[in-house]
């Protein structure tokens, strides 16, 4: 590579160089202050779960493009285990009971790989030093032996939920957007956020055809009658979610001492 | 070194010296004053910048270059959805609420991205500037028969071209955008949405082709062809998009972009084609144990603008301006 003249980094060096703190760690072993320090950290540390606040119990994503970049690794997580238990019957009888060409089937088969990959793409990517813990979820809202749920007050069927994180997720890379700085990273998130609006759409089908963009989710525009283009009320755009509008939601998912906190990314 | 004296004699070959400051009266501002404290051996460097960035390689497209290039995107689309919708039998009665609400979901994307363009939208192309035969205003290309009745499967295609073509255009552009974060996430806002849509056109498409409409079109049929009845999301380059083998062909809507990528574009991002399974030096297929299939699906890739433009100039007669 021969190219680069500015000090915008390559998705290779910029996720590499963020492990900056360990280089740093061995300096500090050299002064008189890494001296009086190492103690304190070593007992102040336990390797596991460093981002785990003390107090609150709650898991600190960080903030700017790290932040970003764990928060995107929460919810694929969250997705990840979903579909995971979803499709290997762990929680419920629904996805087994699906005929064998069935849509339902080939759908949730694909988006249990597709979540899988974005999951494992952060655990893999975000430097070991910055990565928060493998999250806990707590999916006792979800019925895993149902398709939809059966009343408004019945637990959330597997499709209801697969709707919930899919829309949740889109809107959350979209409101997450402005927090990055580096422009890798924002199109790395740009390429998974796509497909996290493809599964929304046709997952929404699913449950009721022609609302792959509806009201609750896209500001819909209506066109004045016989208008030209543009003239008219709403925007067409997606309803983007700001990461503590987000975090109410997901932490409904995460288990005590997994719930997350996003005070970084504001 | 007379500094300003220099500029004056470049502004006589090139009136247009002092524009090309780009930060413009504030880093000439900071030039005066600077000037005093300045070392003799320090200037020369400063004076090397400045030059540089006014006579250096183009920084690429700006943040209106770009939305006024999704602004054509959304006219082109527009215009094909609306006159769609006119075209008596063309779109099944089952289908015509979703292209409806697609068609005005464009609608609303255009008058979002002139707001935020302000005087420097470009003004309404009008539906004549479009050959969606993509014959270049020839009218007789090979799409041609999309739009008239009994051109419904080709019309579907030809749709999903389009949005596929515009999600990989908008992931392209949103680094230019950066600089302003609440334009941004509009951008980013109707990026979904065009990514939804694809999901929704792509659906359509395979009730098409096996006969079925409504939400039993999400099934993909054993044994189908993926040309005609394709995922909700790309697999690999969806061989080569609904048309491959015509001239345009819809192979580079789901090819590689520009390499190398254009002027401008920041050092690290690139445009592979979409059945690209390595992201940020980590191999997918590999670090999940799934198929490249299942590796290419999972992450969109971006298209840069001047493939973007080569693409969508197709469509366009080729005596306008749009997409040059």
């Amino acid at each position: 590579m021969t190219k680069q003249i500015h000090s915008v980094p390559t998705e290779d060096q910029a996720l590499s160089g963020l492990q900056g703190a360990l280089p740093r760690r061995d300096f500090l072993r050299y002064t008189g202050a890494g001296l009086a320090l190492t103690g304190l950290i070593l007992t102040g540390c336990d390797d596991d779960d460093d981002d785990v606040d003390a107090n609150s119990g709650e898991v600190n994503v960080g903030s700017s493009d790290i932040g970003v970049l764990n928060y995107a690794y929460a919810l694929e997580q969250l997705e990840a285990a979903f579909y995971n238990q979803v499709v290997t019957g762990a929680a419920g009888s629904y996805f087994a009971s699906l005929g064998a060409n069935s849509a339902e089937r080939q759908i949730l088969t694909d988006l249990a790989l597709h979540e899988k990959a974005h999951r494992d793409f952060f655990k893999n990517a975000i430097p070991a030093t910055s990565i928060i813990k493998e999250l806990t979820p707590d999916f006792s809202a979800i019925d895993f032996n149902v398709g939809k749920r059966t009343s408004s007050t019945a637990k959330m069927g597997v499709l209801d939920a697969a709707m919930a994180f899919e829309d949740l997720g889109v809107a959350a890379y979209n409101g997450a957007g402005r927090f990055i700085t580096n422009p890798v990273y924002l199109t790395l998130a740009g390429k998974i956020v796509s497909v996290e609006a493809r599964h929304a759409a046709l997952i929404r089908d699913m449950m009721n055809y022609n609302t792959f963009v509806d009201a609750d989710v896209v500001d819909l525009f209506t066109p004045t009658a016989n208008s030209a283009p543009g003239v008219g009320v709403g925007t067409g755009k997606e309803k983007s979610k700001r990461p503590s509008e987000v975090v109410t939601v997901a932490n409904q998912f995460l288990q005590a001492g997994s719930k997350l906190n996003v005070s970084g990314l504001v | 070194m007379d500094l300003f004296q220099i500029i004056k004699e470049i502004e006589k070959v090139d009136p247009e010296v002092y524009d090309r400051f780009d930060s413009r009266r504030r880093v000439f501002k900071h030039l005066t004053g600077m000037g005093k404290k300045l070392t003799a051996a320090a200037i020369p460097g400063f004076v090397g910048a400045l030059f540089n960035k006014a006579y250096g390689q183009t920084a690429g497209p700006s943040v209106n270059d770009v939305l006024n290039l999704a602004l054509s995107l959304e006219y082109l689309e527009y215009y094909f959805y609306d006159t769609g919708l006119n075209v008596q039998g063309l779109i099944p009665n089952a289908d015509r609420p979703a292209i409806e609400k697609i068609r005005n979901d464009e609608g609303g994307h255009i008058k979002v991205l002139r707001e935020a363009l302000g005087a420097a939208a470009i003004p309404d192309p009008g539906r004549a500037a479009f050959d969606y035969s993509g014959g270049k205003g020839s009218r007789t290309g090979p799409f041609a028969p999309a739009l008239l009745p009994g051109g419904t499967a080709l019309y579907f295609g030809v749709a999903q071209s389009f949005v596929d073509t515009g999600v990989r255009a908008y992931k392209g552009g949103a680094p230019f955008l950066m600089s302003n974060k609440d334009i941004l996430e509009a951008a980013l806002n109707i990026h979904s949405v065009e990514a939804r849509h694809s999901s929704h056109i792509r659906t359509i498409r395979r009730g098409l082709a096996a006969g079925v409409s409504g939400a039993a079109a999400a099934t993909t049929p054993a044994g189908a062809d993926p040309k005609l009845s394709p995922k909700s999301w790309i697999s690999g380059t969806d061989q080569g998009g609904p048309s491959p083998n015509t001239n345009p062909s819809t192979a580079d809507v789901y090819g590689p972009g520009t390499n190398p990528v254009p002027a401008g574009v920041p050092t690290g991002i690139t445009f592979p084609a979409e059945d690209n399974v390595v992201q940020a030096g980590r191999t997918i297929t590999t670090d999940s144990s799934i198929s490249t299939a299942a590796a290419s699906e999972a992450f969109d890739e971006p298209l840069d603008y001047v493939k973007v433009k080569a693409i969508a100039r197709n469509f366009v007669d080729n005596k306008t301006t749009l997409f040059v």
